[in-house]
């Protein structure tokens, strides 16, 4: 076990009862930012946001797959209790540090059963609202402008596919520093 | 080592084991990494020591996962729901791994405890014993 190891959650059941709260709404109103309230200190490159939501989400039914390097999978496999795969296709959650793995690779469900799709944790520099790219779908009124600073290339045409094959796909959940917005796979998504 | 020292840890109440601190050097300041947090594990059986394993019940556990400035990682569990006793112990488990501090409270804390425990046992043993009944004995006496 590594020496450092560091502290989870200093109130297991409240904060992640908090942070699941604070996801549902993002899922709900899709690109709408939530703010995670924790004073969790993960081990980097994990974020706070980030690793808030996979200690809630986490547990020993649902394998994880991360980039995130040897520190960060032992305290998530020391506070979560989550196997760690090293195929992405196998993991029910992934957390991407850096450029993710090609959505169309990863589990999609069934069209029986849509809910069997992994979902992906982006970290990414920067969330900002009111600019960038425009949303629509169900849970957006009209229209939502959502800014992500440094997504990887490519993202936008990968989350089209992603889109047509509803029911199957993949959610996003995109995290920057104590900051969320999630992407469910029924949202659309234009270049400004 | 260390599988005797928690063991002892796991038998000694949370009160024995602040009364046997009183007398040692002070310990490092620690972090609480997971808990200290109540829950339920399923113990498991097997008849005659070799039969197929059999579910016995679920009990009662404490565990408690704390680190010391130095980073070394201490772990406990415990029976019941005293929650200082699983602090503590998971304390003097990282503070035992430490090279410089185990002589000292082996000798402080580890070894009075030890010996408390196994005077004990020695009692109620021959509690035990006192009330004994030889049936052979009561066959013979007529």
């Amino acid at each position: 076990m590594s020496p450092a190891l560091a502290p989870g959650f200093a109130d297991p059941v409240l904060e992640t009862q908090r942070c699941f709260r604070a996801l549902l709404e993002a899922m709900s109103r899709p690109g709408r930012l939530q703010t995670v309230a924790t004073a969790l200190e993960p081990p980097p490159p994990l974020g706070r946001a980030a690793a808030a939501v996979l200690l809630t989400l986490a547990d020993a039914d649902t394998p994880v797959w991360t980039d995130a390097g040897a520190e960060a999978a032992d305290w998530l496999r020391f506070h979560a209790g989550c196997p760690l795969v090293s195929a992405p296709e196998q993991a029910g959650f992934l957390l991407a540090s850096t450029a993710p793995p090609p959505l169309a690779s990863l589990q999609a469900g069934t069209e029986e059963e849509p809910h069997r799709s992994a979902t992906l944790i982006l970290q990414v520099t920067g969330l900002e609202e009111g600019d960038g790219w425009r949303l629509t779908g169900p849970g957006i009124e009209s229209l939502h402008r959502l800014r992500v600073q440094e997504l990887p290339a490519g993202f936008l045409a990968e989350w089209t596919a992603n889109h047509a094959r509803f029911p199957r796909g993949v959610d996003v959940v995109l995290c920057a520093g104590d900051r969320l917005a999630a992407l469910p796979r029924t949202t659309r998504i234009e270049e400004a | 080592m260390r599988r005797r020292w928690m063991g002892i840890l796991a038998r000694a109440s949370a009160a024995e084991i602040e009364e046997r601190l009183r007398q040692a050097p002070p310990l490092p300041p620690h972090v609480r990494l997971r808990g200290p947090e109540i829950g339920l594990t399923m113990v498991r059986g097997r008849q005659g020591g070799d039969g197929a394993p059999f579910n016995l019940g679920e009990m009662t556990v404490t565990r408690c996962s704390v680190r010391l400035p130095d980073g070394l990682v201490g772990h406990a569990y415990v029976a019941g729901r005293d929650k200082r006793q699983a602090e503590w112990a998971a304390v003097l488990d990282a503070a035992l791994q430490s090279p410089a501090l185990r002589p000292t409270l082996l000798e402080a804390v580890i070894e009075p405890l030890a010996a408390a425990q196994a005077r004990r046992a020695e009692r109620d043993a021959r509690k035990a014993a006192a009330t004994r009944v030889q049936f052979f004995t009561m066959a013979t006496m007529r």
